[in-house]
């Protein structure tokens, strides 16, 4: 056990926890952040995708001791009550069936139009490749970040 | 106009209750996602609320809460079952907060979210629920304004008095229309009249997944609760034997390890009562991450089951035997297996006129066979539960589609009166059948139990794919006799799985063939099955539909033409009086999408194939459009056409469909689930490849078939026909036939 402390969603938070726990149980366990989800524990399914320095990552296999000095977001300070352009353009387009995988593939749709603002179709095949939707909602991701690209 | 009474048999689930007309805030769950507004939105508006019944809640403000008694899994009916409520009771729709029933089998009634049942089941019933409130609320107005209540109008949550010029918000009047007696009977819309169904409202719940709000079974979270996962036996055909924890109760943060058995020697089990696995070791924490880490570390010793045979207690209190039996089985002898029934006589379990006679003079005899293998369920959110036990009572939260099944099981494993169950619905991140099965919940309460505190368990993913409860594995022969003049003169089918039969006898094409004989047989196994996602329907569409394409070809007719002509033929002078289909509908659906694929003008880069089907009470058909791009199937287009009556909420029934038509396309070229000597050789999804965002369809276009038919299914029905589509397809793009799901598995490229 080591006390741990991190700037998540432009907060500073500090947890006690062994320095191998991957910072997506530290978010839900030891944060009661829930909004990023387990999927696979592997980095197969995109589940648990948090923002790493603006980076889309894996949450599952990012070790809390790796955390020093990094800026983490999560889904739920991806933007002030659902407003980022890819959370609006989710609900322009209804997306999510049981919305367990949306929470991921919005963090994952979000950095791809921050490093590329107006991806093309296999752009974002290659970005959201990494996210598994069980309910098959992949259309309508891809017409929901094309809508946020033109939101800007 | 239909009358409808408001009482069903004995049971009225409008009683009006005590707190009516007392005003009372009425608690908030811990799951504000639960509710389709936060609390603070809530808490925002009204002052005091009004209950109607247990669905209804009206706010002095006008400010309505419509209780959705059905779990949710994506289908969406957290939105569409309320909408049945506003229509009827006329209110603004943008007024309406949505919150999620608890359990509660006397106010819900069957709360079963499965076989596509949910608004069929509930299309006249919660209409009579907003109906009643609605004639409630103008007997208040009428009764407050002396006037007779035949002359009081609604509009929009609004109560009118056209002669003096009256008008109350329903919020006035709620306090004095729950004092109003329930009627005996209720008028509901005629189709004309609705306003709100069919026209197409956003998922109530959006904005809660898109910012990432508390809301699943796994989110769950209680003040000291503990964290527990299983280990379950390796192997189908092992139990457990023995358990060393001594190294894993040292680690950090673990609180204890316990065995458990999941049923009292003797129970009787319901059919949903599923689990191959009833004794199991439990590891007891303060963090998943530590309860994870003292799992890899456990060491457990498992040994062979020997063979039985239990009861199963089904729906109608019907008891059918079951043989499990012992050893470790793998799909090399599982498909040797299959080989060598399928070339013997089954069960005849239909025979229409004389088909060997047919098949004896046929000019031409098609023979082929078809298989498809276990599938895993793979909903993302893994299983779980939440439970706290004291003393006799037990608070449950869970996410799973059918409580009332699970209900006595609970009650009996804890020794306890059903009626001491508290059990919230949470969402489920996924279903497909898997959570009709919630041997997870029994599990969980068991744990509690033991170590006396209030526990969370979880499966891993690895847990949750090696735990059964598949998609059995199948196999189906089909064959076709044409005369001289290709004319298809009788057809044969013969189809068994391990452990169940995939079988319609009575499904198209029966009925529209004078010669037509459907046999059908089962291998016994300890790997257990459940429903998947329009259960047996999922391969017998696929192998159906592929078979009449070939045929059709073979006879040298247009494929959509060809079954048209069968239909027609069914419609007009059916054979048999089983047929469980309405041939007229089943073609209607077909030409709908011939029209909206324009069939006659295929492009000529893609290849094109078709299918059609029907189950649960609606017909699907779909045309694939397809390119193979670098060895690649590429689906260029999916055009969908749908009779499924009414369609309550349509933007959400394409999603369902879209959804459908990708997992389908999915299963077919990769999902396969494989075994050796009883373990699953696929245990996450590094192993277990599963349809990604680059292998979906790039356009999808779903239609309805408009009509005024009281609605039918709409989850499971797209799914079947996709399998013969994409089949179809691909033999037009590679000349070859598919006769083995899944086409493609792990293969990266075709051939």
């Amino acid at each position: 056990m080591a006390t741990y402390k991190l700037n998540i969603n432009g907060k500073q938070r500090q947890v006690e926890v062994a320095p191998e726990t991957p910072m997506l149980w530290v978010l839900r366990d030891h944060l009661n952040m829930v909004g990023t989800k387990y999927g696979c524990g592997i980095a197969q399914c995109g589940a648990c995708t948090v923002h790493l320095d603006g980076v889309a990552m894996r949450s599952c296999q990012l070790p809390v001791s790796a955390m020093k000095d990094k800026k983490i977001t999560t889904i739920e300070g991806l933007s002030d009550n659902g407003i980022h352009p890819v959370q609006q353009a989710w609900l322009e387009h209804d997306v999510p069936q049981c919305g367990y995988c949306q929470a991921g593939q919005i963090m994952s749709a979000a950095a791809l139009l921050k490093d590329n603002p107006n991806p093309s179709d296999s752009d974002i095949d290659v970005a959201m490749n990494g996210n598994i939707c069980r309910c098959g909602t992949y259309t309508r991701i891809k017409a929901a970040i094309k809508t946020a690209a033109k939101m800007g | 106009m239909t009358l409808i009474k408001t009482a069903v048999g004995r049971r009225s689930f409008l009683k009006s209750t005590a707190v009516a007309g007392g005003g009372m805030m009425l608690g908030f769950s811990w799951l504000a996602s639960c509710q389709s507004k936060t609390e603070a939105e809530v808490l925002a508006m009204p002052k005091e609320w009004f209950e109607i019944n247990s669905y209804l809640k009206i706010g002095d403000n006008g400010v309505v809460t419509i209780v959705s008694p059905n779990p949710e899994f994506g289908q969406n009916v957290r939105t569409s079952m309320p909408m049945l409520i506003a229509e009827e009771l006329d209110v603004d729709w943008e007024k309406v907060i949505v919150e999620q029933a608890p359990y509660h089998a006397k106010k819900y009634g069957m709360q079963f979210t499965g076989g596509s049942r949910g608004i069929m089941s509930r299309w006249e019933p919660l209409r009579m629920t907003g109906a009643t409130a609605r004639h409630m609320l103008r007997t208040a107005a009428a009764e407050a304004w002396e006037v007779p209540v035949a002359e009081i109008t609604t509009d929009a949550g609004v109560l009118h008095h056209k002669a003096s010029g009256k008008s109350a918000g329903y919020g006035e009047m709620a306090a004095a229309a729950g004092k109003i007696p329930v009627p005996t009977e209720v008028k509901l819309k005629e189709v004309k009249d609705f306003k709100l169904i069919g026209t197409s409202r956003k998922n109530v719940d959006g904005k809660d997944i898109v910012t990432g709000k508390p809301m699943f079974g796994v989110d769950y979270h209680q003040e000291g609760m503990l964290f527990a996962m299983i280990e379950h036996p390796p192997a189908f055909g092992m139990t457990l034997k023995s358990v060393d924890d001594t190294a894993v109760k040292a680690m950090s943060g673990i609180k204890d390890v316990v065995t458990i058995k999941s049923y009292k020697d003797g129970y009787e089990k319901g059919g949903f009562d599923t689990n191959a696995f009833a004794e199991i070791v439990a590891i007891v924490g303060n963090s998943t991450w530590e309860v994870m880490q003292a799992k890899k570390q456990l060491k457990v010793e498992w040994q062979p089951i020997t063979a039985y045979t239990e009861k199963i207690k089904g729906f109608r209190g019907d008891i059918t035997e079951k043989h499990i039996p012992a050893g470790l089985e793998s799909t090399t002898i599982h498909n040797a297996r299959m080989a060598e029934l399928a070339a013997k006589p089954g069960k005849i379990v239909r025979e229409d006129g004389n088909p060997d006679a047919a098949f004896k003079n046929a000019a031409k005899i098609i023979e082929r066979s078809y298989s498809a293998p276990f599938l895993a369920h793979n909903c993302m959110e893994p299983m779980n539960s939440f439970a706290h036990v004291q003393g006799d009572k037990v608070k449950i939260a869970a996410p799973l589609q059918i409580p009332a099944l699970i209900i006595p099981t609970i009650a009996a494993s804890l020794e306890i009166p059903a009626e001491n169950i508290e059990m919230d619905i949470t969402r489920m991140g996924g279903g497909f059948g898997r959570r009709a099965y919630s041997h997870y919940i029994v599990e969980a309460a068991l744990i509690s139990k033991q170590v006396n505190a209030p526990v969370k368990l979880m499966y891993t993913r690895e847990d949750d794919m090696t735990h059964g409860i598949y998609r059995p594995t199948y196999q189906a022969t089909y064959r076709a006799a044409l005369d001289e003049n290709n004319n298809l003169t009788a057809l044969h089918v013969k189809a068994g799985g391990i452990p169940e039969s995939p079988l319609f006898a009575n499904r198209f094409p029966a009925g529209a063939l004078d010669n037509y004989k459907a046999e059908e047989w089962v291998i016994d196994s300890n790997i257990t099955i459940g429903a998947f996602r329009a259960p047996r329907s999922n391969f017998m569409a696929g192998a159906e539909q592929s078979f009449l394409d070939e045929v059709a070809e073979a006879a040298g007719k247009d494929p959509i033409q060809f079954r048209l002509d069968l239909l027609k033929r069914a419609q007009e002078k059916p054979v048999g009086e089983k047929n469980d289909y309405d041939a007229a509908r089943y073609a209607g659906v077909l030409e709908l999408v011939r029209e909206k694929a324009n069939w006659a003008e295929k492009p000529a880069n893609v290849s094109r194939g078709v299918s059609a089907y029907f189950c649960h009470s609606t017909y699907a058909a779909h045309v694939l459009d397809m390119t193979i791009e670098a060895g690649k199937p590429v689906v260029q287009k999916v055009a969908c056409a749908i009779d499924c009556g009414i369609v309550v909420n349509p933007d959400a029934a394409k999603n369902m469909a879209e959804g459908a038509i990708t997992d389908g396309i999915g299963n077919a070229l990769y999902g396969e689930l494989t075994f050796k000597d009883g373990v699953p050789e696929k245990k996450n999804y590094d192993q277990y490849r599963m349809i990604r965002m680059s292998e979906a369809p790039k356009e999808i276009d779903v239609h309805f078939v408009q009509n005024e038919i009281k609605p039918t299914g709409m989850g499971e029905p797209p799914f079947p026909p996709i399998f013969g589509a994409m089949a179809n397809a691909m033999y037009q793009a590679t000349g070859k036939r598919s006769y083995r799901q899944p086409f493609l598995g792990n293969k990266q490229i075709l051939g």
